[in-house]
């Protein structure tokens, strides 16, 4: 039963992976991807990694995949333009494919060639009966890579920063709003209370 | 044979049983919830409201769900017909699917997952997409811009929903949606985090896009925003999403400020009633805080919609986020690990 619900999932997050790049409207693209993401999220649930999967879907479907969407939405793309350099790019996605891929193949090759390697494999994460992999993730994460957790987190702000400095731009002759003022108005200026009995009306 | 009776049939049609479960109460509350908002709201304006479908108007729902039923369904020529009926589809499942992990009595309920509480929040986030893809598969102006107002409303909100969220968790000491409501059992949070309850009840205004929240669907700027080339049982399901929304996210609220199914004082008179009622009594009163803001206030200014969501609401809740956790850890009361 596990290994079906594990090929029908891992089946269609190829197929819908495949759908992104090859469907003629942008926002069919993203759509798909979105799918792609669900299908992903579903084998971290086989997995038994709850935590992760719940994570993607906020994250990349509930975020990034709405921004994404934005963007192809507003902008007036049209995938048979987006194609003429295909066959100018192709080899340079290849090359970066191939690099994926061989490091991947190194990594599962450590492990096998070295089977003491192996027990750094499961050493992080405690059987799931013991302890829910969300409790297993935040004792890890927040004793010994707090560093490494916040330098993610500073990378982040600075990338933030950075790109609302690349669009911030001072408009003349804008009429902005103070609250301070508006809510410093004295009530007696902007409202006036009337006693309404009950069931009557003004 | 016999084994793929005990292993594998038996518990689908339990499942499938504690679905409808579910399903069928709920959507007689939303058919229902529509009827006491018409009602709530008339007799705040001192009007009627539905009164002649059978005995105080109460067949107005099945009669509107009627109208809506036999009515024409019209895709838009100019409109993306796949992604144009996917839509009203995507809407109205997530709403139902959110109901999975609510518990609404000790032990009712369909799944009781450890990261309940990051499911429903992830099903709120995905809200969105039913009203970006409406807005977008239309190819109408009014629609598209009114996708576009939702969408950005609701990422805005979610943002200040997670960190509410964030201070609940650190208090229970878990995900499950079950395990918060226990750990209420002596103070409902509604007490120590009363500013984020009144956060919540805000943000979960906007978050279903209610009045005074309700831009995206202005009608005085967009028509009827992203629903306005939809129709009969497509805009029925856009309707029925969004009530089924605003009870979810009621009784999230319930859940996570009100102690759920707890009652008010632990002694015997209110032992006696069976946790659900108290549930669905504590979704009523918060669902009469929304058509109460409904019938009450004004809609806002879509700048000021968003200055409330990044540089007040934002800001407060990442503040009590940090408050929070110093004093659990300054008085020690963290909650133990499980």
């Amino acid at each position: 039963m596990t290994a079906f619900v594990f090929y029908l999932f891992a089946a269609l997050a190829i197929a819908s992976g495949a759908m992104v790049v090859t469907a003629r409207n942008p926002v069919h693209s993203v759509l798909f991807l979105i799918l792609t993401f669900f299908n992903v999220a579903g084998l971290f649930i086989l997995l038994g990694a709850e935590f992760v999967a719940m994570i993607m879907v906020i994250v990349y479907v509930g975020a990034v995949a709405v921004l994404f969407l934005f963007v192809v939405m507003m902008l007036d793309i049209h995938a048979v333009t987006l194609r003429e350099g295909f066959t100018k790019i192709l080899p340079v996605g290849a090359v970066v494919a191939l690099v994926l891929f061989v490091e991947l193949a190194l990594v599962f090759g450590t492990w096998l060639m070295a089977p003491d390697l192996d027990a750094v494999r499961g050493a992080p994460t405690p059987a799931v009966g013991e302890l829910s992999n969300t409790q297993a993730i935040g004792a890890v994460l927040y004793t010994d890579y707090v560093y490494l957790f916040q330098l993610a987190g500073i990378v982040l702000l600075v990338g933030m920063i950075g790109s609302i400095m690349l669009t911030l731009r001072a408009r003349v002759g804008v009429k902005r709003q103070n609250p301070r003022t508006q809510a410093n108005r004295p009530l007696e200026d902007c409202i006036e209370v009337k006693k309404v009995a009950t069931g009557k009306g003004v | 044979m016999a084994e793929f009776w005990t292993d594998f049939l038996w518990p689908l049609i339990l499942i499938l049983v504690k679905i409808l479960a579910f399903i069928l109460p709920l959507l007689l509350a939303v058919a229902y919830l529509t009827y006491a908002e018409r009602k709530v709201i008339a007799a705040m304006h001192l009007r009627k409201g539905p009164n002649v479908v059978g005995p105080f108007g109460l067949l107005q729902p099945m009669a509107d769900g009627l109208k809506l039923f036999i009515k024409e369904t019209v895709v838009p020529t100019g409109a993306n017909p796949v992604v144009f009926l996917m839509a009203p589809v995507v809407t109205f499942t997530l709403a139902l699917v959110g109901w999975a992990v609510i518990p609404v009595s000790e032990g009712w309920v369909v799944a009781d997952i450890n990261v309940g509480i990051l499911y429903l929040f992830a099903v709120s986030s995905l809200g969105i997409y039913g009203i970006i893809m409406a807005g977008w598969a239309s190819n109408s102006k009014y629609a598209f811009l009114g996708g576009l107002r939702s969408a950005a409303q609701m990422v805005s909100y979610e943002v200040s929903i997670g960190f509410i969220i964030v201070t609940v968790l650190l208090s229970a000491g878990s995900l499950n949606l079950s395990q918060i409501v226990r750990a209420q059992s002596g103070l409902w949070y509604c007490i120590p985090h009363f500013p984020m309850f009144v956060l919540f009840l805000i943000s979960a205004l906007a978050e279903t896009n209610r009045t005074p929240f309700d831009l995206p669907e202005a009608e005085s700027e967009l028509v009827g925003g992203y629903n306005t080339e939809y129709s009969a049982m497509t805009f029925a399901m856009f309707f029925l999403g969004e009530y089924a929304n605003m009870i979810l996210m009621s009784s999230l609220c319930v859940i996570l400020f009100l102690g759920g199914w707890l009652p008010p004082i632990a002694v015997a008179p209110f032992t006696w009633i069976p946790g659900v009622i108290w549930f669905a009594l504590k979704v009523s009163a918060v669902l009469f805080f929304y058509l109460w803001a409904r019938a009450t206030l004004p809609r806002y200014r879509y700048d000021q919609l968003m200055r409330l969501g990044w540089k007040v609401f934002l800001p407060m809740s990442l503040g009590w986020v940090v408050i929070t956790a110093v004093a659990l850890h300054l008085f020690g009361w963290l909650p133990p690990r499980a």
